[in-house]
């Protein structure tokens, strides 16, 4: 069976700047796959390589097995992208929108599908309505509906929750995790690093145009969790008692953070605060999450 | 939310279907606002016609038995025709580069003669609008004989697919709104306003008649009033040959400049 996405020696030079660098990646079909990256990294250069929107310098990427230059028809229709930026028509209303955006792809009767998305994305009381009336949130959804209109297999959302409210940003993630267990493949680029860890299989990090991590979601928690977990504490008095000053504290404004070793450790950290008359006001146990595997690989490479 | 799931088998589509939407789309973008893409420039465009004909009407006859009001009205209809087939497809794509929704049309499996085709076509209906509307009030001002109604046709045709497609190459090439307006101002206005659309370029001097055979417009409206009165400044056939010849150079450079992705897919 062919990758949903294959990727190979893509590499992207706009003029100086070394947008993407040999990147070599396969996603295969049904992952729930995320992209991560500080602003810069290439997310967005590979995903208009993938739609077509930018052409690679070197290197070659296919969709569900279509090349996406050779055979950009299949390519295109095996894909749907929902753009970063918070773009419409304004001279349509939501179901003009989506009527015609599936009329590109060929599919001129698609009432009951674009039915089912303006249900599914709570747009139905506003498919009559114009695009310019439209907020912030119900234009992200009505491009999310767009992507979705002509039945992709392969999905790519670039940041589709930047900007966007929590209750909004919950129920995007409900449909794409439907959309997912009902067999598309979802590709994810997003800031917000608790989304990933919550949603992705498997994440790759992009620094300078280069795919510097590659693994499964659990595998880079893994890393993480074997990382150094830290106690933060708040005492009652404001100097340090001795005992402590061995496990080499970091004064942090009133609040000292502590490294630690293992759980077990806490309950001799407590016991040393109390042989030296003081009491904890504040305890918090600090475990490494996907951030922090972000923050060692980048500063790693 | 429902909870239906999806399917994800990729539906058979119509293979013309997107080449017909966006024909569709294009065409549904200027009628909204037809108020300002046809009925303002029509108004305009009459203006000219009743004060031209009021002002030269007993000064001017360009060819035998013909009055003036009665030859500007072909000329007036051509150039509201072309003027609005430019301006329907560079004002659409300039507006879709800017608010950044062509990424709808670079998106679908549309391939570059579909994208062409599409946007021409359309912008042949605005200017197919635009002058017949003005063609209609000028034949209620002036008597408008029709030698050759087929000549009509294929040069109104010929016409609006040159300057529509020339409308799409500038609005590809321009980034900013005013860049599209120097262009239009410099370039399309005075172009129309010198193909002797309000004179006979018989009654100009030697050089500037020279100069009028420099224009391609010269040879869209020369040929267009040849299928009303059946007199014309140049042959018919050369006017034929140098406006499909214009067809082939303008549509061809937009179809370069989609298959390069110049401006467009980066």
């Amino acid at each position: 069976m062919s990758a949903a996405i294959a990727i190979e020696g893509l590499s992207k030079r706009y003029g100086s700047l070394q947008a993407l660098d040999g990147v070599d990646l396969r996603i295969e079909p049904g992952e729930f796959f995320g992209l991560l990256g500080p602003n810069g990294a290439g997310k967005t250069t590979l995903i208009s390589v993938l739609a077509g929107l930018a052409r690679a310098s070197e290197g070659r990427a296919s969709v569900m097995g279509h090349d996406v230059v050779d055979d950009y028809r299949a390519a295109r229709r095996h894909l749907g992208v929902v753009p970063q930026e918070l773009v419409f028509d304004p001279f349509f209303t939501v179901r003009e929108t989506l009527r015609i955006q599936s009329g590109y792809f060929g599919l001129r009767r698609n009432d009951a599908w674009i039915d089912e998305l303006l249900d599914s994305l709570d747009l139905t009381s506003k498919a009559d309505t114009n695009m310019r009336a439209l907020s912030g949130g119900m234009k992200r959804r009505v491009l999310v509906a767009q992507a979705l209109v002509h039945k992709p297999p392969v999905v790519v959302l670039d940041e589709p929750t930047a900007g966007v409210d929590v209750a909004l940003r919950q129920g995007l993630w409900a449909f794409i995790g439907r959309l997912n267990r009902a067999g598309h493949t979802i590709v994810l680029t997003t800031h917000y690093l608790e989304e990933a860890e919550a949603l992705c299989n498997r994440i790759a990090m992009l620094k300078q145009g280069r795919v510097v991590a590659l693994d499964t979601t659990a595998n880079l928690l893994r890393v993480a969790r074997n990382a150094q977990k830290t106690v933060r504490l708040r005492l009652s008095g404001s100097t340090l008692p001795v005992a402590l000053a061995a496990r080499q504290p970091v004064r942090d404004g009133d609040a000292v953070t502590i490294p630690l070793g293992n759980y077990a450790e806490l309950e001799q950290i407590l016991a040393e605060v109390r042989q030296s008359g003081e009491s904890v006001l504040e305890l918090d146990v600090v475990q490494p999450d996907l951030q922090d595997v972000f923050m060692q690989v980048m500063t790693r490479h | 939310m429902s909870e239906h799931l999806l399917p994800i088998a990729v539906p058979a589509t119509d293979i013309r279907g997107g080449f017909v939407t966006l024909l569709y789309k294009e065409t549904l973008r200027f009628w909204k606002v037809s108020m300002q893409t046809v009925f303002a420039p029509v108004v305009t465009t009459v203006l000219y016609l009743m004060i031209f004909a009021h002002v030269l009407a007993n000064h001017v006859e360009v060819f035998p038995g013909v009055a003036y009001s009665s030859f500007l009205v072909p000329g007036l209809a051509m150039m509201a025709a072309l003027q609005n087939a430019f301006a329907n497809t560079s004002s659409s794509m300039i507006q879709s580069k800017m608010t950044g929704n062509l990424v709808f049309i670079l998106l679908p499996p549309l391939s570059p003669a579909e994208i062409v085709g599409a946007y021409v076509l359309a912008s042949m209906l605005r200017g197919f609008l635009c002058g017949t509307a003005v063609l209609l009030v000028g034949a209620w001002f002036a008597p408008l004989p029709v030698a050759h109604p087929l000549a009509v046709v294929v040069f109104a045709m010929l016409g609006s697919a040159s300057l529509g497609a020339l409308g799409l190459v500038a609005g590809i090439y321009s980034d900013k709104v005013d860049q599209l307006s120097a262009f239009q101002h410099f370039v399309v206005v005075p172009l129309t306003f010198l193909a002797g659309v309000f004179y006979s370029v018989q009654t100009l001097p030697p050089v500037w008649q020279a100069a009028s055979h420099l224009n391609p417009v010269f040879y869209m409206v020369d040929g267009f009033r040849w299928g009303f009165f059946g007199a014309a400044d140049v042959s018919p056939w050369l006017s034929l040959a140098v406006v499909a010849a214009c067809v082939a150079v303008v549509n061809g450079w937009a179809m370069l400049l989609l298959k390069s992705g110049y401006k467009l897919r980066h």
